[in-house]
């Protein structure tokens, strides 16, 4: 069975006169890298708030259709509950960050649980060890960078081991090298850990290239759902304006001319291995 | 530095930090009620002084000494006002005991200063929250308290950031009758107030992702152990609280005067 | 013509942000300051616009050095958009919210509603006029901000990462939109650290790190340059990180556009047959 499964889904928020996004069907299996992304306003963010439950829960307004996450219908468990199995972190890394401490940080989620504290402690640690920040532990949140700060929310949702992580744009406040290396964090939970990721982004040519699936979705609706390689090269894609990867234009742009690469790059070193195999022949 | 840095939690290594919040707290409310015993000045000049060696052995002499100049207005004006309304009302025998009065009115302000100082600076914002966790003030509220202390140096920084924001728009900050200046605020209060809006909103999205409400009975990764030490200090609390009642209750206090002329 | 001599600063808190950075920037350029966070690229230019004046050095705009101007004297000629355009939205309509700088300035009503409509119609906000900037979306919101400073017409116009959170097609209008007022011969000033909006643009590039220039010149030049890069700890555009690996096969390094990467590979193939 899927692990996120919505079938004709639409929303629209409280005073909302459209809804925010309409009829969206859409699978997701266990241990998967979904890249969601769009131009502004196309409702990828409130789409993803679906997952936990902050919509219809937190938000009110009215969900159509039907949504089962982890084999629970969103509409019918609280918030608390979902957030159990389906972790999110948020673009602004400073508004996710409430304790004076990195360490109490880790923790709130675990204590807000009610587990008990030796389990905490354990849980706390590896969360740390795994994002790599052991050595922030006892900093106050003021004090660190915001790629670090974004590392500590990431840490901070870990701990609860969800099976789904959701990540909302969170590098859009960073600069390209701390964006870097969120992206390779969470790339490796999706890799090691196998945790499922739902990853909002407009930096395709950062990230096109960890998904195994894009989904792109335009004025409130899903248009296309394919593999990177496929859905970037696509007409569609172009035609919509999503931010496709210099690599990958670069391949239609010879495609257009009559160059074939061997396979659709996403990145540049999958571009340079092309090219040199066709200078190479 | 300002006076309000006379408050602010210092971060430093020495036994009176790591002492428990509750047992300091204690000691702060005896000292306080013992400040109310007394009129005059000799006793409140020994509560003055013992309370020096805590500022000593917590290294934060720089800071108490800037509540203490920081409430030096104050001081006087409650000099004055005491003074004032004793010549006139007070039916008193001599100017001596009229400015030894007060004197001791002010005394008593400056102690009360000194000992709220010395626990803000010594107690970090995180235990003080646990320590009101464990007496079982509401979660809500202990959650609020640390909030609040977490992000005021983020909300004084977008203050500057607006106020640099609007005043590369022509505006003028200084300068002006009252009310021109208070009209002059509203582009920097707006915009404050919104944006503590929208972060309280984000902040709620978090908080309920991460379970929040999950459990009613929530664990905590932190305790707090009360030591020796602070038994210690409740211990010397009650005594000194008990033989204040006696000697106020028993002793014939000297005045100044009567031990200055001695 | 904007001069910056030699400049320190130290901010309260003793950080030293910037260690002796000299900079000559003539009208109608366009600009791009780059480098990491905290690399002193924001704490550079609010010098520009007097909201920080220099610890040790000077700062001249137009010969006149910026501490003998107050600030709100400068900003009508240096106008600054700041990165998040909720730091300065407070007015009940979009109208007023453009109005306000207007106002400070002195300009008379009537040249004011001119001077709004103008604002309101390059920015396509006209539709929004009667508006409260609160119920816009975020890049809205933005264009708002950025109406309101064009408003005065200021000479300079600096934005502060004006890139962070749009999308391509937003992007893109950006790009055209700092086209259009180079025209109008405006300088104009962006920090930022979006390497690949700086390599559709292809501005002067003003590379920072740790306080100090490191270096200043073409975006071609400049953002190819793997030391540099890494230095001042930003990344090397797409293309150019391809055409870096393939320089061994007589490549030129300095290309960071699709399409003449695309023609000269273009070009090798069609050699090669």
């Amino acid at each position: 069975m899927a692990i996120i499964e919505a079938k004709g889904l639409t929303y629209t928020y409280p005073i909302g006169a459209r809804p925010a996004f309409e009829d969206v069907t859409i699978k997701i299996e266990k241990g998967e890298f979904i890249l969601l992304t769009g131009p502004s306003g196309c409702g990828k963010t409130t789409l993803c708030r679906c997952f936990n439950g902050l919509i219809p829960h937190f938000y009110g307004g009215r969900l159509e259709g039907g949504i089962t996450v982890a084999g629970l219908k969103v509409a019918d468990n609280p918030i608390y509950e979902l957030a159990q199995h389906v972790g999110m972190v948020f673009q602004n890394p400073e508004n996710q960050l409430f304790a004076l401490s990195v360490e109490k940080d880790i923790a709130f989620g675990l204590e807000n649980l009610g587990v008990p504290r030796e389990e905490i402690r354990e849980k706390v640690d590896w969360a740390l060890k795994t994002t790599g920040i052991d050595d922030l532990r006892d900093r106050p949140p003021y004090e660190l960078s915001g790629g670090q700060q974004q590392r500590v929310a990431i840490a901070s949702v870990l701990a609860m081991q969800p099976e789904i992580i959701v990540f909302d744009e969170p590098t859009s406040f960073l600069d390209p090298l701390g964006a870097k290396q969120i992206f390779a964090v969470i790339h490796n939970l999706n890799r090691d850990l196998g945790i499922t990721v739902i990853l909002v982004e407009h930096r395709l040519d950062l990230t096109a290239k960890y998904a195994n699936r894009v989904v792109i979705m335009e004025k409130g609706r899903v248009v296309l759902d394919d593999e990177p390689q496929k859905a970037l090269s696509s007409e569609e894609a172009r035609l919509i304006g999503v931010g496709i990867p210099k690599a990958t234009r670069l391949y239609e742009y010879l495609r257009a001319n009559g160059i074939s690469l061997s396979k659709i790059p996403l990145g540049s070193e999958e571009a340079y291995q092309a090219i040199r195999e066709v200078l190479a022949a | 530095m300002s006076m309000f840095d006379g408050f602010k939690f210092r971060s430093v290594s020495s036994p009176v930090h790591r002492m428990d919040p509750r047992a300091k707290f204690f000691y702060v409310c005896v000292l306080f009620a013992v400040a109310v015993m007394f009129n005059q000045m000799v006793p409140l000049l020994v509560l003055f002084i013992i309370q020096i060696p805590f500022v000593l052995v917590a290294r934060v002499q720089k800071e108490w000494l800037r509540s203490m100049k920081g409430s030096a207005l104050f001081a006087i004006m409650i000099f004055a006002m005491n003074l004032l309304s004793l010549y006139f009302y007070g039916g008193y025998a001599s100017l001596a005991s009229i400015l030894e009065r007060s004197l001791a009115m002010t005394a008593r302000f400056v102690v009360l200063i000194e000992s709220f100082s010395i626990f803000f600076l010594t107690t970090s914002p995180d235990l003080l929250g646990l320590a009101l966790e464990q007496s079982h003030v509401p979660y809500e509220l202990c959650f609020a308290f640390t909030t609040a202390v977490r992000f005021v140096p983020v909300l004084a920084e977008e203050a500057q950031t607006i106020m640099d924001a609007q005043k590369a728009r022509g505006l003028e900050l200084e300068g002006g009758n009252f009310a021109r200046r208070i009209r002059n605020y509203i582009p920097i209060l707006i915009p404050l107030i919104v944006n503590a809006i929208r972060r309280s909103l984000e902040l709620a999205e978090t908080m309920e992702s991460r379970a929040w409400g999950a459990n009613k009975k929530r664990t905590n990764l932190y305790v707090l152990k009360a030591s020796q030490k602070d038994f210690l200090l409740i211990l010397l609390s009650i005594s000194l609280l008990a033989g204040s009642i006696y000697i106020s209750a028993f002793v014939k206090v000297p005045s100044l005067t009567e031990v200055l002329l001695v | 013509m904007i001069e910056v001599e030699d400049v320190y600063f130290t901010y309260p808190n003793g950080v030293e942000a910037l260690k002796g950075v000299s900079l000559e920037i003539q009208d109608s350029e366009f600009v791009a300051i780059m480098g990491q966070n905290g690399a002193g690229k924001t704490t550079l230019v609010k010098h520009i616009n007097g909201l920080l004046k220099p610890t040790k050095g000077r700062v001249s705009v137009d010969d006149t050095e910026t501490t003998k101007m107050s600030v709100a004297t400068l900003a009508r000629k240096v106008g600054f958009v700041f990165q998040n355009p909720d730091h300065q939205l407070f007015s009940e309509t979009v109208e007023e919210e453009i109005s306000f700088g207007l106002r400070n300035f002195g300009f008379e009503e009537k040249v004011i509603k001119e001077r709004v409509d103008w604002a309101l119609n390059l920015l396509d906000l006209t539709e929004y006029r009667g508006v409260s900037p609160f119920m816009l979306s975020g890049g809205e919101r933005k264009r708002v901000a950025l109406a309101s400073v064009l408003a005065w017409d200021p000479k300079v116009v600096i934005l502060d990462e004006p890139t962070i959170g749009q999308d391509s097609q937003q992007k893109e209008r950006l790009r055209q939109f700092i086209t259009q007022l180079n025209r109008q011969e405006k300088t104009v000033i962006i920090v930022t650290h979006d390497i690949e909006f700086v390599a559709e643009c292809r501005p002067r590039v003003v590379l920072m790190a740790q306080g100090k220039m490191l270096a200043e010149g073409e975006a071609t030049k400049i953002l190819t340059d793997p030391d540099l890069v890494s230095q001042a700890s930003v990344v090397l555009p797409e293309i150019a990180q391809i055409f870096l690996k393939l320089a061994d096969l007589g490549f030129p390094k300095e290309v960071i556009d699709v399409y003449e990467a695309g023609r000269l590979l273009l070009e090798r193939f069609g050699e090669a047959t």
